[in-house]
């Protein structure tokens, strides 16, 4: 089988412009991966199907990053005023500094091809979306593997990747009026999914106002 | 390689691996009926929206989900070797299986290694479970075809022995959690391999039986012969593995493609189907059966004296390092697979099955339009799925 570094360089030989960048897995897996910019994805997708015979899509799943804030030491140099021996001087200090940052998250979906052909693979490729609340379209790669048509409708369901291109896009596990994506990470389950509001309170005042209605119309069964 | 046999996808128009629209024809109207959740011939609670006109069938929407758990997110709530007894639920008619795909990804994330006489015995118990998951599965094909309670209950005889197999060396018939990660949870004693060796003795003798009581059965033949037809370029395009994708004719057995474990130490043949239907996918099952019997007989006689663990595996504190891992095996049902990202920490970061049942389902509608309501029964049955597996 090539190697990714192979056919990253196969694929932009073949895509102009495919910007296609490797992701190293440090686990002894092995298993590196191909990040595809979601424009070409596509014109590459069906490369990789029709000329390096990856004609199988085995896997596809959603990850979720969520924004995480992270927290550095850097050495700051600046110049301080300072008065030495009655003299008012720019002194350099160098000082250490608590920065933290919040490194914005995204949701990745993650395919996984096989060769059925030439029994290779795995080739596994990613791609991101911008981020994780109102950009959270790629393209969907259903029109080039079929495989992927229920699983990426799964994604939508659970991690609310919304795929442009896919014939049927509805949820596939969770009900329709259901709102969240549960295998988001910060999702919240509510505390009872099976919560609806009887008619007790309504009944109960139906039943005051029609009893008081009979008392004072002086009528049997206006009861206890 | 030429052997696999299909056309591949390339300068086909586009939409080729969409199913038809289909227009009803004549006069009348539409029928629409929901088949299922609770229709016996499902399988558990599965639904198919099926719109009919006359008796011919010409939309067909599946719809998941009665039985999702959300097992991929319990998961990512505990630690690796707790999601073990979980994967025994998924497939419950294969549970070893399910404990295989795990651990083996699992060591494909950290480089564990199986000692030699583990991987005999998961050998061993995985094509028990294949035997009895075919057979029962051919049962249930039969049962679905009207002929209620022989052959299924010839196939549940046989499983029963695999079952008390299966008790005796790990104390479940089918939740077993057998697996670790670097082998096996105990060592199956001198007294269980006579045993196993009495069982699969036996089992020939009931392959035959089947064989002689349904392979050239009038009504079987008359019922399932031409339905269902899954040409190979479409199969492979979807996605569908296993014994459905070998009855279409394509050479794919990941025991053999990948030779996981020690699977290339055996002698074992894959059948091919040549006409797509739903009687190839019963008769490769049947020749499945037989060759798994050839597997167990080689493991059993081959299978050395050893530990069953590996002595360095770490079962407390277990924290593989960053990145991530897909491994997956021939299961009975298809390509079972497990996609795990690994941060460092105890849980697993991310923890994905792929699941051979909800994935041949995407090719149903292809394999049902135009057929009758009645055959719609018979194609479901010929994928053989189970629903703990499909909507997880």
């Amino acid at each position: 089988m090539k190697t990714v570094e192979e056919i990253k360089s196969a694929i932009e030989a073949a895509v102009p412009g495919a910007g296609v960048e490797i992701v190293p897995n440090p686990s002894v897996s092995g298993q590196h991966s191909l990040r595809l910019a979601p424009s070409h994805a596509i014109a590459v997708a069906t490369y990789l199907r029709d000329e390096l015979l990856f004609d199988y899509l085995s896997n596809a799943t959603g990850v979720d990053w969520p924004d995480k804030e992270v927290t550095e030491k850097v050495k700051v140099t600046r110049t301080v005023t300072k008065t030495v021996d009655g003299v008012e001087k720019a002194v350099e200090e160098t000082v250490e500094e608590t920065r933290r940052r919040v490194q914005p998250g995204c949701l990745e979906a993650v395919y996984h091809l096989y060769s059925v052909a030439k029994n290779e693979g795995p080739l596994v490729i990613r791609m991101r979306t911008g981020n994780r609340t109102d950009q959270v379209e790629l393209p969907s790669l259903t029109p080039v593997w079929r495989s992927a048509e229920f699983q990426e409708r799964e994604i939508f369901d659970l991690f609310g990747i919304v795929f442009t291109g896919h014939p049927d896009l509805r949820r596939l596990l969770m009900w329709n009026n259901f709102k969240d994506h549960p295998m988001r990470r910060d999702y919240v389950e509510p505390d009872d999914f099976e919560y609806e509001p009887t008619a007790h309170d309504e009944v109960l005042k139906r039943a005051q106002a029609h009893r008081a209605e009979a008392e004072a119309a002086g009528r049997e069964g206006a009861g206890a | 390689m030429s052997g696999s046999g299909f056309v591949q996808a390339k300068d086909k128009p586009e939409g080729w691996n969409r199913p038809p629209v289909m227009e009803p024809d004549g006069e009348g109207e539409l029928l629409e009926v929901a088949m299922g959740p609770h229709h016996p011939s499902t399988h558990g609670v599965f639904r198919m929206d099926v719109a009919l006109d006359g008796e011919r069938v010409i939309r067909l929407k599946p719809v998941f989900g009665y039985l999702h758990r959300n097992h991929e997110k319990l998961g990512e709530g505990m630690s690796y070797l707790g999601s073990m007894p979980f994967t025994d639920r998924l497939d419950y008619i294969c549970p070893i299986t399910n404990n295989w795909a795990y651990a083996l990804a699992v060591e494909k994330l950290t480089g564990q290694e199986v000692p030699e006489r583990a991987e005999y015995l998961r050998v061993i118990l995985g094509e028990l479970t294949r035997f009895q998951n075919h057979a029962s599965s051919i049962g249930f094909l039969i049962q679905e075809m009207g002929a209620s309670g022989t052959p299924l209950m010839y196939a549940f005889r046989e499983r029963e022995k695999i079952l008390d197999l299966f008790e005796a060396l790990t104390g479940a018939r089918m939740m077993v959690n057998y697996m670790r990660f670097g082998g096996c949870r105990v060592d199956a004693s001198a007294a269980w391999m006579d045993a196993a060796r009495k069982v699969v003795a036996a089992l020939p003798g009931f392959v035959d039986e089947m064989d002689r009581l349904l392979s050239t059965n009038e009504i079987l033949m008359a019922r399932t012969q031409g339905i269902g037809i899954l040409r190979p370029e479409l199969a492979v395009n979807a996605g569908v593995t296993g014994p459905m994708l070998r009855a279409s004719g394509v050479n794919y057995d990941i025991r053999k493609v990948d030779g996981y474990g020690i699977y290339n130490r055996f002698n074992f043949r894959v059948p091919l189907g040549d006409h797509w239907d739903v009687y190839d996918r019963y008769m490769i099952r049947l020749l499945e059966m037989r060759e798994s019997i050839g597997i167990l007989e080689q493991a059993l006689k081959d299978i050395p004296a050893g530990p069953v663990m590996d002595p360095k595996a770490k079962l407390r504190g277990f924290r593989p390092k960053p990145g991530e891992a897909y491994g997956r095996i021939e299961a009975p049902k298809g390509e079972l697979g497990f996609y795990l990202i690994s941060d460092g920490g105890p849980n697993p970061y991310r923890y994905r099955i792929r699941p051979p049942s909800l994935i041949n389902l995407t090719v149903l509608e292809d394999m049902a339009l135009g057929e009758n309501v009645a055959d719609v029964v018979l194609i479901f049955g010929s994928v053989d799925i189970v629903l703990g597996e499909v909507d997880r």
